[in-house]
């Protein structure tokens, strides 16, 4: 009787294994055909909610008139600045299944996927889809890898502006619209600020806002030329002007908030709009940020980073074509697409950020965006290491970690070297 | 022979999977990771890779940052133990004199266990707040209402490797002192009252029967403690990622580090790390397994 339950118990369970592989195999099977497989375009991104949501559903849109043969097929992964996706992304590439196109900044960044071999020179694209007339040929200078183009950018971002708080300013007798002409006038101010009664004039977040406040000192400190050789090896990081550079900085982080390392930049942001603070300095995605908390217009003034004007330090979103990817017609398309007018109208007007043609019409755009494309034409582009224009994710992981350490016990020289070591990694 | 495999067939055939997929997933892949912490596997790109010795080894245990994590692990662990076994032991000597309530009191220490350390990382993460005075938020204005400021500290933004950990460990210390507490408890009560009773008889004092009946009686389960807290400490993560985010050179341990460094796809260090990581727990581990061991041999 106890043998035969259990061969009953057997034969039962078999039978439910039975059932449910025939399940999955009915499941495959309703997915549909090859054929129409192969017209799917696989985009990944890290645009899953908000105005970048937004954005990539304006895109979509031009995408399917435009190439009306093929099916966008939404691969997004949640998480800020990609953090997340990546991880996701570099499994799918290790085990040589790339989509059929991915979400990259713009630059340096890219040398990672361009080193293992995972991504194609886009370069005769640029010439099909007439790219390389309708982008500024500085920004093509700062996209070009030994000669190669690996990517067509989205968008653009613009990483040398503070926000201020026209009311705080007032207070200490600043007139809010003008920008301090060098790092040392915006560190007199700061002064003034702190004599008013503003005790943490200069509000910052931790990690990268830290980054880009040291390069925004770099570049103004510099210059233009001598700061895009800190990233290609043709400035020596050694130097003494370097050190003087660092050494503002530092005067700079005994202006700004205690709890620096434990908030983000929308807390900072709101240090600011609170007017606990006078200045922060961050990315032109604060633009968006206020339209999104309704903060009016009158409430804040932004200006590039004091001793920075003429400068345009970038950041891109781009995307790629993968090595080996499974239908790089359909992903070309949506190369065309991203690359193309319609498109990056359609994107940029909800996210916030600026088209990188410069055809585009300023009309079509809020209020800061059509000044950032004013100075998008009118200036010099200098990129961005923070956001990966500039530096490999490897040597932001260093540079990130440096700058930490000197947030706690500050050593301008100690920092110096620890920089100058991080950019001679991958 | 057929009688033979009769005895320990059945017994073998049970065993198999367990053997199989542990040897596969644990140790196949700890000799996959030690294996590929030998190589020059420094990026992501294919290809054929060099085998350097313990290379990657010996430029871990020069580097800077890497012995800053191997610090920063050694003094939270510390300070966890220390911290959670003067919390865990203390409450258990409350609740075993017998209180009212007893089972709500036990609950209310034990709950925090059941968080997720990434959920209550991203709180302590408020918490831990670093302004004082009129911004003070978090604890610190906790303290600045109770009228005690001189307890509002910068937590671990500021200050030595010793305060920066201990504020670390104090979220961790919060979280696992009621699972200590529940160990002692039942210790306490494993101990036959007849042992007690012959103490009070011969004229012990509460602090003599604590010290030379009861506690001894407890080494075994301190022991435990130590091993469970000690590994538990070497292999944190999720909570430091949650209070101080990554690359935060302040509050960096080796698993923050090798987290950090596979994510710029560098394997073979990641590797090595992770070998690292292996030996510190194993030393710990293993004394503690070969010691039970004989024990339950001589029993």
């Amino acid at each position: 009787m106890r043998g035969g339950l259990s061969k009953t118990l057997a034969v039962l369970g078999a039978a439910g294994l039975l059932a449910a592989s025939a399940c999955g195999n009915s499941d495959d099977g309703g997915s549909g055909g090859d054929s129409a497989a192969s017209k799917d375009v696989t985009v990944f991104t890290w645009w899953a909610d908000g105005g970048e949501k937004a954005g990539l559903d304006g895109m979509v849109s031009v995408f399917n008139t435009d190439c009306k043969d093929y099916k966008f097929v939404n691969s997004a992964v949640a998480g800020g600045a990609g953090s997340n996706a990546k991880q996701v992304l570099a499994n799918d590439l290790q085990a040589g299944k790339p989509p059929s196109t991915f979400q990259a900044h713009a630059g340096a960044e890219l040398r990672d996927y361009i080193n293992a071999g995972q991504v194609d020179d886009v370069s005769n694209l640029y010439k099909d889809y007439g790219l390389d007339k309708a982008f500024p040929q500085n920004l093509i200078d700062n996209l070009t890898v030994d000669g190669k183009i690996y990517s067509i950018p989205a968008n653009i971002h613009r990483a040398n502006v503070v926000w201020a708080n026209p009311d705080v300013l007032k207070k200490a007798g600043i007139d809010g619209t003008k920008a301090p002409a060098t790092v040392d006038a915006w560190i007199a101010d700061m002064d003034k600020l702190k004599a008013a009664g503003v005790k943490a004039p200069l509000a910052i977040s931790k990690g990268f806002a830290q980054e880009m406040l040291v390069e925004a000192v770099l570049l103004a400190d510099l210059g233009a030329d001598k700061f895009k050789g800190l990233w290609d090896g043709k400035t020596d990081w050694a130097g003494a002007d370097v050190t003087a550079a660092l050494n503002k900085y530092k005067t700079l982080l005994t202006y700004t908030n205690a709890d620096r390392e434990a908030i983000d930049w929308p807390d900072a942001l709101g240090y600011v709009n609170k007017g606990q603070a006078g200045y922060t300095l961050m990315g032109d995605w604060v633009a968006a940020q206020q339209l999104a908390d309704k903060v009016p217009d009158s409430a804040y003034t932004y200006w590039p980073a004091p001793g920075t004007a003429g400068n345009f330090q970038f950041l891109a979103d781009s995307f790629t074509l993968p090595t080996n990817g499974a239908d790089p017609d359909g992903a070309k398309c949506w190369l065309k697409t991203v690359g193309s007018a319609e498109g990056q109208k359609a994107f940029n007007t909800k996210k916030g950020s600026i088209p990188a043609r410069s055809d585009a019409k300023p009309e079509d755009y809020p209020k800061y965006q059509q000044t950032a494309m004013a100075d998008w034409k009118a200036d010099k582009i200098v990129p961005s290491c923070a956001h990966g224009a500039a530096c490999t994710l490897g040597q932001n992981n260093d540079i990130l970690s440096a700058l930490s350490q000197f947030s706690g016990s500050p050593d301008v020289a100690k920092l110096q070297s620890a920089i100058g070591a991080a950019m001679k990694t991958n | 022979m057929h009688g033979r495999i009769r005895t320990w067939g059945p017994g073998a055939l049970v065993l198999l999977p367990t053997v199989l997929l542990l040897g596969y997933f644990v140790y196949g892949l700890i000799a996959w990771t030690f294996n590929t912490s030998l190589t020059d596997r420094h990026t992501a790109r294919k290809g054929p890779v060099n085998y350097v010795g313990f290379e990657n080894y010996t430029n871990l245990f020069s580097e800077d940052r890497f012995l800053n994590s191997l610090k920063n692990l050694g003094v939270l662990t510390v300070a966890f133990i220390v911290g959670t076994l003067i919390f865990g032991v203390l409450w258990a000597l409350l609740l075993e004199k017998g209180v009212p309530g007893e089972s709500v009191f036990r609950s209310i220490y034990l709950f925090p266990m059941a968080i997720s350390m990434i959920a209550s990382g991203v709180v302590w993460g408020w918490l831990l707040n670093p302004s004082q005075g009129d911004d003070a938020r978090g604890l610190n204005r906790l303290f600045s209402i109770l009228h005690l400021n001189f307890l509002e500290n910068p937590w671990w933004t500021a200050g030595s490797r010793w305060t920066t950990m201990m504020a670390i460990a104090l979220p961790a210390v919060w979280q696992l002192s009621g699972y200590i507490m529940a160990l002692f408890l039942a210790g306490f009560r494993g101990i036959p009252p007849e042992l007690r009773e012959a103490a009070r008889v011969d004229g012990a004092s509460e602090f003599k029967l604590y010290r030379h009946v009861l506690f001894p009686q407890l080494s075994p389960i301190a022991l435990s403690a130590l091993i469970i807290l000690g590994h538990m400490s070497l292999k944190l993560f999720d909570l430091i990622y949650a209070i101080t985010g990554p690359n935060q050179f302040r509050t960096e341990v080796p698993s923050i580090y090798m987290w950090n460094t596979l994510l710029r796809s560098d394997q073979a260090k990641a590797a090595a790390i992770a070998i690292v990581m292996l030996a510190v727990v194993a030393v710990l581990v293993i004394p503690y397994v070969a010691y039970t061991v004989r024990q339950e041999s001589e029993e």
